[in-house]
């Protein structure tokens, strides 16, 4: 594994990027440097935002030069070269598909030709991989949907997606936390909170963590 | 301890402090004060620490009744200040009897103003920041923005009183045309050449849709090379992503953790109060700085506040 590549974002952040594209190894690499970063803070740093192939570090450039960010991350880059095999918890998430709560399933099986019973089979089939979360509090970013569903975000972003809505868009799925603006093609909502502060567990999912998700009706989605 | 009652909050005020930072990992926006200068040095004349919570108040229009003795300053936009109804000077501590009414009329250059008292602004600490992210309705008061009646305690005084105003130099002097230095990159290489220099020469115009989340700005627009759209990464406080429109958008205090356009470059620190402070038909220049350039700009200001207080 060569140097990742540092790309300063203005005067207090620096982008550490270890590849371009959605991959489960470049994304180990993205969080076995945010974890050792985690686990051994250097004097300066503020905060570490991790992504599919990058690692966002916040820092303070009046403790911590550019030059000594690069040779700290330098070092850690070449430790965790070939990072450990890790498998998160599997985590099952019940959505009720289509209607109200997936406005968008027709639509996206009438663009892939497909009925949206098969929609339905092929999403719920499959296991994700947690790549990140972000966007809003909690937003998982969910890897490994079925080529057969890749479809376009919608042209215009809806005002209002509420909380719990499942989505697809392009290679993605996710869940919406809260109530917020969103372009991705709906397709279910989960009765499960994936953020919620009154929790012990403030946020359902975590970076790492593998979801399946269970078909559920709408009589089970309003008693759940 | 009560320490004020809002008479009229104005169109927006919040209860904001230096950001919510340790969980942007799992998309929790930094929130905190727009302008983080005006922010901070308020919270000094007031005898704070500096990481103290404050108010945040938008375009004015504010009144509001002090419950008991205490100190106070006033900073930010270049505005009229009255305690009842005398106009004192801001970027100064002042002393409030209990029964003064303090009221902040209109801002001729600049739109947020902070106002922080002695002991600082208690509401409950929700992921380690008293912000408020109304987006997310949690910080701050009941994650609201707040409402005529709310009354607000604050915390013991730590140290009131020992500096009574600031230095000239201090005080940021803001623009209703402000030139901001930026840093280039991260993907300034997915724009072309033409772009980049529009970019660079043009005038752009801070419109309407601009909030805490983002400042969206209009004029000529500034082409990608094959398309807007990058696998989604992470932003910085002053990020200028490029979407399809080619018109520039500032991520501000409420910024997305992650997003999906071209960044083209990012506001260096010692201008975002000048971007914090624009409003609706203020006009935008960049000016590209290196790296180096930025931080020593940062340092140069950070070290002189440092020798002060």
């Amino acid at each position: 594994m060569g140097h990742p590549k540092i790309l300063p974002c203005g005067d207090s952040a620096v982008a550490v990027e270890f590849g371009s594209v959605i991959d489960p190894l470049i994304n180990r690499e993205v969080y076995a440097l945010f974890n050792k970063l985690k686990a051994e803070p250097p004097l300066g740093l503020i905060d570490l935002i991790p992504t599919y192939r990058s690692l966002l570090v916040q820092y303070d450039p009046t403790v911590l030069s550019f030059k000594d960010l690069q040779k700290i991350v330098f070092s850690f880059s070449e430790l965790s070269g070939g990072a450990a095999e890790t498998v998160g918890r599997l985590v099952e998430i019940p959505v009720c598909y289509g209607n109200a709560y997936g406005p968008d399933l027709k639509v996206v099986a009438d663009y892939l030709h497909l009925t949206e019973e098969e929609i339905i089979e092929i999403h719920s089939k499959a296991v994700y991989q947690v790549y990140m979360i972000g966007f809003t509090p909690g937003f998982p970013y969910l890897g490994g949907l079925d080529p057969r569903l890749f479809a376009p975000r919608k042209k215009v972003p809806r005002e209002l997606v509420p909380a719990g809505t499942v989505g697809i868009a392009d290679q993605q799925t996710g869940i919406y936390p809260i109530d917020s603006p969103g372009g991705w093609q709906l397709i279910g909502r989960t009765p499960i909170k994936l953020f919620d502060l009154d929790r012990e567990e403030v946020f359902y999912l975590k970076p790492g963590d593998r979801v399946k998700f269970n078909p559920i009706s709408e009589e089970e989605f309003e008693h759940h | 301890m009560n320490t004020i009652r809002i008479i009229r909050p104005g169109p927006l005020t919040t209860v904001q402090d230096q950001g919510r930072y340790g969980f942007q990992d799992r998309g929790v926006p930094v929130s905190g004060a727009m302008d983080q200068t005006a922010y901070r040095l308020g919270n000094l004349l007031a005898g704070n620490s500096g990481k103290d919570a404050s108010l945040e108040i938008t375009l004015g229009g504010f009144t509001a009744v002090f419950l008991r003795d205490t100190w106070f300053a006033v900073t930010g936009a270049e505005q009229e200040a009255r305690l009842n109804n005398k106009i004192i000077p801001t970027w100064t501590a002042h002393q409030a009897a209990k029964g003064d009414v303090l009221s902040l009329v209109f801002g001729r250059k600049g739109a947020r103003w902070y106002l922080a008292v002695a002991g600082g602004f208690e509401v409950p600490l929700v992921m380690g920041s008293r912000s408020t992210y109304l987006r997310g309705g949690f910080g701050g008061l009941a994650g609201r923005a707040l409402r005529k009646g709310d009354v607000l305690e604050s915390g013991p005084p730590i140290r009131p009183g020992i500096f009574s105003s600031l230095p000239a130099e201090f005080i940021p002097i803001y623009s209703r045309e402000p030139i901001l230095r930026v840093v280039l990159g991260p993907q300034d290489d997915a724009i072309t050449a033409e772009g980049l220099a529009t970019f660079l020469t043009a005038d752009y115009s801070v419109t309407q849709r601009s909030d805490r989340m983002g400042c969206l700005l209009a004029g000529p627009p500034i082409r990608h090379k094959t398309g807007p759209d990058i696998l989604s990464d992470a932003m910085a406080f002053g990020s200028i992503q490029i979407p399809g429109s080619g018109q520039p958008i500032i991520l501000m205090a409420d910024r997305q953790t992650i997003g999906g356009y071209v960044k083209i470059a990012t506001v260096a620190t010692v201008d975002l109060p000048l971007i914090a402070q624009a409003f609706p038909g203020y006009r935008v220049q960049f000016k590209a700085i290196g790296i180096e350039e930025a931080q020593e700009l940062y340092i140069k200001k950070e070290k002189q506040i440092a020798l002060w207080f």
